[in-house]
């Protein structure tokens, strides 16, 4: 049928047929989009000013949420360990990922090599890699007893995940280690597009290596570098993986992070509203994040 | 380092060594651990208690075994498996015709799709999750691969719909509009000429979901409670509370579900790297 009436279609009739294949060619990715995404986003700004168990009727409360998340110490102990824990990965995984990728666009022998080796992290899956660091983190089986064995005993015994003062940064130390390896190659595929001859003209200046670093290697990724401190302090404000795997934001709460509180208040504690509120205000955070960045480009800033 | 008393040459090009020391400290970093997980899955727990990290002294591969039945592996790797090809399929009718038609058809209104789909590859679960699981609870969808299928098809589409529309449009469309003059629909111009020709974008879609699917863990946890319908990784959770600290069955499991993973990644790496990196948003 379509082959016999393309042939005889005026123009403007194959227009519209092509504009209705358009449409229905959209079609699916719009129905799971609207279903999954966006109709439960938008019904989570109805919940968050609900009381809602998640079964039956919810009951209309106004702001009162909003104002028990206000008034919930855990909920501003949590968003500290989300501080903390942006702070790292602001810090960690970024320094090791430029000094990776500095290190990777100097060399040509064996860079494929060391591309692999340190995205490896990244493609297993959370719950192993979790796994793999309580293993070796294991207070009595671990590296701890290893390292006491050859005479250094200062480790012996420490239970990282299981103290109130280790925990977050434990657990952070397992996240960055999936993590840096991609930071790595995000920052290597910038560097391998700035131009070689600022080197050359840096050199022939008389800039050293970490003047080279700082005057051609940093402007030269500047884009990439802020893309990645964005996606960083997103995620930081969102993570969930790691902390819910290995620690449940445990021991005391000394790993609580927003994520974990509100899929607790949700599942656990049947809150639905008041989870729905919460993570009402940390998706409204990260918007934030994304609103100043824009603004900021749009004031002029180079980023 | 050198030093200025060194010749010319030497200063204009120092050695590389130092470099290489560095990075391949960062190589130990990234797989020691690795390293770690395969010797103590070749150990009896007795060994990890004597030997914590080092290599077997002699290895054993019951692990393996004793892993694959009390892990009940026979059943998660298919649940695991139905769930990575399902997304896999569905992402690339999706995201394919989608792309296809924003990159092709001349859809109205493509930029407004496009920023739209950027800002639903970057929304959070959290704003969303809440009214998603009672929804599904009240569809039956909860506990079903099907159900946990649709959500990875919503989620991973809008990234792979960006991917595979940027690939589209660099390709040429003399091909097409050939087909059309011979009176093809657009459906039969989609599968017979422009499919052949975008292949590796598809592949790329098709690995980066898959991954993604495979290694999932926050709404496979939240949504399949039936132990029979668990995929490897909320199934690995339970199975590492079960054998809390045997460290030599929990590392051979571990190697069951990363296996597949592996072999594949360091086959296709460079696609798997171009692939992600360019999802970086989604990390």
């Amino acid at each position: 049928m379509a082959q016999g009436a393309a042939k005889s279609a005026s123009t403007g009739g194959l227009r519209r047929r092509r504009l209705l294949s358009a449409w229905l060619f959209m079609v699916p990715l719009l129905v799971v989009n609207l279903l999954v995404i966006l109709g439960p986003s938008v019904a989570t700004v109805y919940y968050s000013f609900t009381e809602w168990s998640g079964i039956g009727p919810a009951e209309w409360v106004g702001l009162q949420n909003y104002r028990d998340i206000v008034a919930d110490v855990d909920f501003w102990s949590a968003l500290l360990h989300n501080l903390i824990w942006t702070m790292i990965f602001l810090t960690v995984p970024i320094g090791m990922g430029l000094l990776g990728a500095f290190l990777l666009s100097q060399i040509t022998r064996f860079q494929m090599i060391f591309r692999v080796l340190y995205f490896i992290p990244y493609v297993i899956a959370s719950v192993v890699n979790a796994a793999l660091w309580q293993n070796i983190l294991d207070p009595s089986r671990g590296i701890g007893s290893a390292l006491a064995t050859v005479g250094i005993p200062f480790l012996d015994g420490v239970s990282f995940f299981g103290s109130e003062r280790l925990a977050l940064p434990a657990v952070a130390f397992v996240d960055n280690w999936h993590w840096w390896g991609f930071v790595v190659l995000l920052f290597l595929t910038a560097l391998q597009s700035v131009d070689k001859e600022l080197y050359e003209a840096a050199k022939m200046d008389g800039a050293n290596r970490w003047q080279q670093f700082i005057n051609v290697t940093i402007p030269g990724i500047r884009a990439t570098l802020v893309f990645v401190v964005l996606i960083t302090i997103i995620g930081s404000l969102l993570v969930f993986d790691y902390i819910y795997i290995i620690t449940q934001g445990g021991p005391a709460g000394a790993s609580e992070v927003v994520g974990t509180l509100m899929y607790k208040e949700a599942f656990a504690r049947f809150e639905a509203g008041y989870a729905a509120a919460m993570g009402l205000g940390l998706s409204f955070m990260s918007g934030l994040v994304i609103v100043v960045f824009l603004f900021l480009r749009r004031r002029g800033w180079e980023i | 380092m050198s030093t200025p008393a060194r010749g010319r040459r030497q200063r204009r090009e120092p050695s590389k060594f130092p470099y290489y020391i560095v990075l391949v400290l960062l190589a130990l970093f990234a797989v020691g651990p690795l390293v770690v997980l395969i010797f103590n899955s070749l150990k009896t727990n007795a060994e990890i208690g004597r030997n914590p990290l080092g290599p077997p002294t002699s290895p054993v591969f019951e692990n393996f075994a004793t892993a694959w039945t009390q892990g009940d592996f026979a059943t998660t790797l298919v649940n695991s498996t139905i769930l990575t090809t399902g997304t896999i399929v569905g992402v690339c009718v999706i995201a394919g015709t989608a792309a296809y038609a924003m990159a092709r058809l001349d859809l109205p209104g493509t930029n407004a799709v496009l920023l739209y789909l950027f800002v639903a590859s970057a929304l959070p679960f959290q704003l969303f999750i809440v009214p998603l699981f009672f929804l599904w609870s009240t569809l039956q969808l909860t506990n079903t691969l099907y159900g946990l299928i649709v959500i990875y098809w919503a989620i991973f589409s809008p990234f792979a719909t960006l991917l595979l529309r940027s690939y589209l449009v660099a390709l040429p469309r003399g091909f097409e509009d050939a087909a059309r003059v011979d009176g093809a629909n657009e459906l039969q111009v989609l599968t017979r000429v422009v499919l052949p020709l975008s292949w590796p974008g598809f592949l790329t879609i098709a690995l980066v979901s898959g991954l993604g699917a495979w290694n999932e863990f926050f709404f496979a946890i939240t949504f399949i409670q039936d132990q029979n319908l668990k995929p490897v990784t909320t199934s690995f959770l339970a199975f590492q509370s079960n054998f809390s600290r045997d460290w030599g069955l929990t590392s051979a499991a571990s190697l069951i579900i990363i296996l597949p993973v592996l072999v594949l990644f360091l086959g296709l790496q460079r696609r798997f790297i171009n692939g992600l990196t360019a999802g970086g948003l989604k990390g």
